[in-house]
């Protein structure tokens, strides 16, 4: 049990229970769905870029189990105020985090509060449950994303 | 009644410790485990029989033969079919289904004409048909079911239509557990002259089957759902609508004479099998069809019965436990959910104590938008299963609380 504590850790419940800037952005205008197909898990990401293209808002809202949602409420608190090619780096970074593996932006970038996922390298099966929302970040805010939609 | 202690014995797989517990296997409707007879049967044929089928005229090659087909013959018994010319192996029931599809079907079917299934289909039973529906500009139709799990037969009739050119139907529900009244329903579809698929995938670990009193025309499963390997399973067909219908595949085997003006196909069941069969499969599924038969499929039943019953006795005195599917007649599949907590999260964590069960949709998305979830939980149950087990189940969920529920 203490093993599985470090993947179902205090802070992940929080967010999981009580998920930070969830639900649909009316004003978004980078939008991206995910799925997991194999479990069902969906989870769809708004934006709304500022001129400077960089994120004034983020929201995302879905279904899915606690790593999921909770890794979800974490990127967003993540990505809000960087810019796009920042926002970018960190989905890089918590993407080997998660694989336990380092990237280029290891020590480079602050991954305090994307550390508390880190246990979820230990689950192989659950990974994809931790890395879906952003993946679906990336997508969304790539232009060329093919299921990037833009919103008004 | 099972001799439970000789039973699990037979299984090597379950005497292992998984994250330091004792691995409790409550996956079998995903797949089962096998037994050392059907282990042992495909070491021995590789061991000392391999050969092609049906071509050599060396020793190996008949013995290879005569193994395979002699299999072919405990399947026709164990589905009391009449001829072992209705038995074609298959990779498994999914591969079973395509091939009425494509074969039975789509031959007969134009644009407008309707194929029925029901709700609570496994994905294997609902793709081959929507795909068929596409080429053929055809229309999928579905019986409903209700919030207890069963189907809802009172518009059954109506949809049974001049246009209807198959009903296909799940024996047992993989996601629910639920067992369908086949044979009433069977006989309704004759009654206007529609042939009838059964997907037994469900079914035959767990029951006995007897494809003549159904009079189904078509049942199809998958061996390595009753203990035999995975790539292996069984059309069983009626023998004049076999004779109708064109080869799915072409090659080798399924030919009795080839030139380039003009190929003669081979005599049932070969016409349905092309290429290099699955050998050591459909062997293993010869010693698996013999496993369960000296263990009773009725016994087997009676078994898992006592194990359902159990299991939802339990999951009823918890006030956070959800079940879905609560049909009268019911397998031994208990699908569930615990308020709050995601599927997965309890599959992680009943996991870590040495319980696998299968969590997610169990591939039938539609019964899981019927009840407006995207996964349950699932626990299914074998013959190698206790009581004992499910109170290590019911321990275990008290883990995922305590984990969840600070």
């Amino acid at each position: 049990m203490t093993e599985l504590r470090d993947l179902y850790q205090a802070v992940i419940l929080d967010h999981n229970n009580n998920p930070r800037n969830y639900g649909k952005l009316t004003l978004a205008n980078r939008h991206a769905e995910g799925v997991n197909p194999l479990c069902g898990d969906q989870v769809n990401v708004f934006f709304r870029l500022g001129d400077d293209v960089s994120v004034k808002e983020v929201g995302f809202e879905g279904r899915g189990c606690a790593i999921c949602m909770a890794s979800a409420s974490i990127m967003t608190e993540t990505v809000k105020h960087l810019s796009v090619v920042q926002a970018d780096q960190y989905v890089t970074a918590f993407c080997s985090l998660a694989v336990g593996e380092n990237s280029y932006f290891t020590g480079r970038l602050d991954l305090s509060t994307l550390n508390i996922l880190a246990g979820v390298k230990a689950y192989p099966a659950r990974i994809k449950c931790a890395t879906l929302a952003w993946h679906t970040a990336r997508s969304a805010l790539s232009k060329g994303g093919a299921s990037v939609t833009t919103e008004t | 009644m099972l001799d439970l202690q000789a039973i699990r014995q037979d299984f090597p797989i379950l005497h292992q410790q998984v994250n330091g517990q004792p691995l409790v296997y409550l996956d079998n409707a995903a797949s089962s485990q096998k037994p050392n007879q059907v282990i042992d049967a495909i070491s021995d044929y590789y061991r000392q029989d391999n050969a092609n089928v049906h071509r050599g005229v060396h020793r190996l090659s008949q013995r290879a033969t005569d193994a395979y087909e002699g299999s072919r013959s405990k399947v026709r018994g164990f589905l009391n079919a009449k001829s072992d010319k209705e038995i074609v192996f298959v990779r498994g029931a999914t591969e079973a289904i395509n091939l009425i599809a494509q074969s039975f079907v789509r031959p007969q079917l134009n644009s407008g004409d309707e194929i029925l299934i029901s709700h609570m289909e496994h994905h294997a039973n609902i793709v081959p048909w929507q795909m068929l529906c596409e080429q053929t500009g055809a229309k999928l139709n579905v019986i409903p079911m209700n919030l207890q799990g069963e189907l809802d037969l009172s518009t059954f009739d109506d949809l049974l239509t001049a246009k209807t050119k198959i009903l296909a139907l799940g024996h047992v529900s993989n996601a629910l557990g639920t067992i369908n009244p086949i044979k009433d329903m069977i006989a309704k579809a004759h009654a206007k002259d529609i042939p009838v698929l059964i997907d037994g995938a469900q079914a035959v670990p767990h029951m006995s089957v007897d494809v003549q009193q159904l009079d189904c025309d078509f049942y199809v499963f998958s061996g390595h759902k009753m203990f035999a390997p995975t790539g292996i399973g069984a059309l069983y067909g009626k023998q004049d609508l076999l004779e109708k219908m064109p080869p799915w595949q072409g090659g080798g085997d399924m030919i009795l004479s080839v030139s380039f003006e003009h190929t003669q196909y081979n005599e049932l069941p070969y016409k349905f099998e092309a290429g290099t069969p699955h050998i050591a499969g459909a062997i293993g599924l010869g010693a698996a069809v013999d496993y369960v038969t000296a263990l009773g499929s009725d016994c087997i039943a009676a078994h898992e019965h006592q194990l359902i019953n159990y299991a939802t006795e339990r999951a009823n005195a918890e006030k956070d436990m959800q079940i879905f599917g609560q049909a009268p007649v019911k397998a031994g599949i208990l699908s569930f959910a615990l308020d709050g907590i995601h599927p997965h999260d309890i599959g992680t964590i009943l996991d870590q104590e040495g319980v696998a069960i299968r969590t997610g949709h169990h591939c039938a998305m539609p019964v899981m938008t019927h009840y407006g979830v995207s996964a349950t939980a699932r626990a299914s149950f074998g013959p190698y299963n206790t009581i004992d087990e499910i109170d290590v189940l019911f321990r275990a969920m008290d883990k995922v609380r305590e984990m969840f529920r600070q």
